[in-house]
């Protein structure tokens, strides 16, 4: 493979003279598609080479609104303090590279302390209220988290990276919709469980990732909640300060101390706080690789385990869609929140008939995404995380190409600091290169091709993996055939990554088990006893 | 054996195998092990499965498994609701099978026996309900048609309870069955024979070949085989003894299987299978299910 596409990765930090956003000239590798007279012309007008006829004008969003204070402690029993040998650590804005904030380094005593008061809350408290009053609770919590979601957007796109567009319009408002949906169910419990007493069942310990801190904070603190458990919260050490914002809002709601109780520190503190006896129930999004481990750490405890890990989605388009539309779905599928996302379409499988037309209106609309800024309005792309995890997109793009894969990238500049990544496309895949087996979790799409509905089947299930996938056909019968033939938890038909909490999410194989969102989330904190 | 006083001939002795992909195969291992009665009177030499025989079982029960989840729901409940027909044509039989592993009365053989037959009619009538119970629609902000319905997991292992042969078996299995998923069973060790002709049963019921693959066996030998095979889904742990327990979780977690415990406080030893309340359970389908969620917009 031509040396080019490892230096376009690199290349484009120093070529400067530009601002943030992607539409200075295209730089394609794959040679075919050049020649390709056949597909449609580009909406834009440009097709081979030639920059975007247009400036965007910058629409930064203001920071004024959070206070970002310089030191964060644990919130343990309805107060915030220090770790137990005063250690910190540092958070930084990825977009950036610059320091946020300082946050506790929660040590194994502070993870006791946070399960002994989430226990002593559970059992004086929490578990004995009324469900009618926990749910007034949970309501206030949606209401503040409402009234405070400029600043929690904010907030979360400093710390995250993600596009200020997604903060403000998915992460909170979903993570307040879930508050205010299970705030409902709290009093309603025996409508759930026909037949069945649902039992709260003790102290949750809680661990989440970075990609969507707020947002899995809620799914996972909402339905535990009501169901009468407490819980010991520990956000992702990237992404804390969302969840200390929250603790905040607590104790605006008056929750009352150590219903929730959040502590931040690395990832051992998580298996610590994982493998306290205390702990009643275990609930963990993140890789597949820590939630065997943390599937091993119960194993032989009667601690209750639900498990929302890695994908590995096929995104599958018929040659009878509305391609214009799957494009957009495609590039929401995989581009959306940078492709860190565990239900990501990150594999494209087009049919065969459709797949040059397809793949030269994908390459056309990557050239207009705005990779930047996160707090630019207009921004599409934001920061990846964290410089691990960029290291690791990196590296495994390196794989992509070495392993014979033709790589796609806009020809965009990116900021000179901070952690960010081109939107990549690579076609000529195999099912056995490592981008199309492993998680990528960054903007990187993989394109396969099938000819039949039955080859489209077999590849999408051609993995460990089984979170989602997406079907894009004009024809529903089809859509409900492929629904049933594909092993994954969460099927999006003509559209991608959509969430609501009435919808259950959550994975087949090693993708996990137990369910979030919807009724179905209610199951993961109750233990059902005879009426 | 005596010659029978009545007639004065010598009966005809079982041979009693294994039950896999629909025939009833030797072990490949050519081991037996000495099974007796509660009165340690010797009754039979079983199987002692190999790790050999349980992987080939697992293979069987994976080409099973798409065309039993593929059945309509109706169907599947005809079929399970025809292992009660066959076996309420046997139940004298089975009431002198389950009198002589688990010594008890004849009276009370003849209950556990008839309860048996009873919990597969009250599984068999699950089968097109289930979905009803825990699917759902689910009312999403936008405009979109999204429901959620329940899916089997696909082969499941079943470690089936010690101490009762046959109702234990059953009430472990048949939910299994009932939604929709194919069994690897691995047969109680101290008291197998009930379960090999209960496959006697399965194999002239109308169940596919290789939807229930049955085994004896030693548990020391196939538990953690079976925990950390990698195309098993789920196992059903209810018979798995506490000493194996840790072990075979911390193999199940390696392909994330899904692991049905034994519930808090319950002894597989003094629970009460004759109890319906206890022992008739949704909960136990649900178990072995996976929930999918789809999405399909709205429009013109």
């Amino acid at each position: 493979m031509e040396p080019t596409c490892l230096a376009l990765i690199a290349g484009c930090r120093g070529s400067g003279a530009t601002r943030d956003g992607c539409h200075n000239g295209r730089v394609t590798t794959e040679k075919s598609l050049a020649k390709s007279a056949a597909r449609t012309p580009s909406p834009w007008g440009f097709g081979d080479g030639q920059a975007i006829p247009w400036e965007y004008a910058r629409a930064p969003e203001s920071r004024d609104i959070v206070r970002v204070k310089e030191q964060y402690g644990l919130f343990i029993d309805g107060r915030e303090s220090a770790s137990s040998d005063k250690a910190t650590f540092g958070t930084i804005n990825p977009a950036t590279e610059e320091p946020l904030a300082q946050v506790a380094k929660a040590t194994t005593a502070d993870v006791d302390r946070a399960v002994r008061a989430a226990k002593k809350a559970q059992r004086r408290v929490w578990g004995a209220m009324p469900g009618r009053e926990r749910a007034k609770y949970l309501f206030r919590i949606a209401r503040i988290m409402q009234e405070r979601s400029r600043e929690l957007a904010v907030l979360e796109t400093l710390d995250s990276g993600k596009p200020i567009k997604e903060s403000r319009d998915v992460d909170i408002p979903l993570a307040a919709s879930h508050f205010w949906y299970y705030a409902g169910w709290a009093d309603k419990l025996e409508y759930a469980f026909p037949g069945r007493n649902a039992v709260p069942l003790g102290v949750a310990a809680q661990i989440i990732p970075w990609n969507f801190p707020l947002l899995m904070l809620s799914w996972k603190i909402a339905p535990a909640l009501a169901a009468g458990n407490t819980v010991v919260l520990k956000p992702a050490s990237t992404t804390p300060l969302t969840a200390l914002l929250f603790a905040e809002i607590c104790q605006q709601a008056g929750l009352p101390a150590g219903v929730v109780n959040i502590i931040t520190g690395p990832g051992d503190i998580g298996m610590a706080l994982v493998q306290h006896p205390d702990i009643a129930k275990v609930a963990f999004t993140g890789s597949t690789e820590i939630g065997k481990k943390i599937q091993r750490a119960v194993a032989g405890t009667d601690k209750a385990l639900t498990l929302e890990l890695g994908g590995k989605a096929a995104n599958i388009v018929f040659e009878d869609a509305a391609l214009d539309q799957a494009v957009e779905g495609i590039v929401n599928g995989i581009y959306f929140n940078q492709g860190e996302v565990c239900c990501a379409g990150s594999r494209l499988l087009v049919q065969e008939s459709v797949a040059e037309d397809l793949i030269a209106r994908l390459k056309d609309r990557l050239s207009t995404l705005r990779v930047g800024d996160p707090m630019d309005k207009n921004t599409d792309v934001g920061a990846i995380n964290n410089r691990s995890q960029l290291d690791k997109i990196t590296e495994l793009v390196a794989s992509g190409v070495a392993e014979g894969a033709e790589m796609y990238q806009p020809a965009c500049d990116l900021p000179e600091r901070g952690f960010f990544f081109r939107p990549t496309l690579f076609t000529g895949v195999a099912q056995s290169h490592r981008i199309a087996k492993e998680e990528i979790f960054g903007p990187v799409l993989s394109v396969l091709t099938f000819r039949t509905p039955d080859e489209a089947v077999e590849k999408a299930n051609n993995t460990a993996y089984g979170l989602s996938a997406g079907i894009w056909t004009e024809k529903a019968s089809k859509v409900f055939a492929m629904t049933a033939a594909l092993k994954a938890g969460v099927i999006w038909a003509n559209t991608f990554n959509r969430f609501d909490p009435t919808s259950p999410f959550g994975g087949y194989k090693e993708s996990g088990f137990g369910r979030e969102g919807g009724m179905h989330g209610l199951h993961a904190y109750v233990r059902l006893e005879d009426r | 054996m005596a010659p029978d006083a009545a007639d004065d001939r010598i009966p005809v002795l079982k041979t009693y195998k294994m039950y896999v992909g629909g025939a009833f195969p030797r072990t490949e291992s050519g081991r037996t092990y000495l099974v007796s009665g509660s009165d340690d009177e010797p009754l039979a030499n079983a199987c002692r499965a190999s790790r050999k025989d349980l992987r080939d079982a697992v293979r069987v029960a994976r080409a099973a498994a798409g065309g039993w989840a593929g059945r309509t729901a109706m169907n599947r409940g005809q079929i399970l609701y025809r292992v009660a027909e066959v076996l309420e044509g046997r139940a004298d039989q089975f009431t002198a099978e389950v009198a002589a592993a688990e010594g008890l009365r004849v009276v009370d053989a003849r209950a556990v026996v008839g309860r048996a037959i009873d919990r597969w009619v009250w599984y068999a009538g699950w089968t097109d309900k289930i979905a009803q119970v825990l699917g759902s629609s689910n009312p999403v902000g936008a405009p979109y048609f999204n429901f959620t319905i329940p899916e089997p997991t696909g082969v499941v292992g079943v470690v089936a309870p010690e101490r009762s042969s046959l109702l234990g078996l059953v009430s472990r299995l048949a939910p299994v069955l009932a939604g929709g998923n194919v069994a690897v069973v691995l047969a109680s060790e101290t008291r197998p024979l009930p379960a090999i002709s209960l496959a006697e049963v399965l194999a002239t019921s109308d169940v596919p070949g290789g939807v229930v693959n049955i085994l004896t066996g030693l548990r020391t030998e196939l538990v953690s085989q079976m925990a950390s095979h990698q195309d098993i889904n789920a196992i059903d742990g209810w018979g798995i003894p506490d000493d194996l327990r840790l072990a075979a979780e911390q193999a199940a977690a390696e392909s994330v299987k899904r692991v049905a415990r034994r519930p808090r406080g319950v002894s597989d030893a003094r629970f009460d299978w004759l109890d319906d309340r206890a022992a008739e359970r949704p909960e136990w389908i649900a178990a072995f299910l996976e929930m999918k969620t789809v999405w399909h917009p709205i429009g013109v």
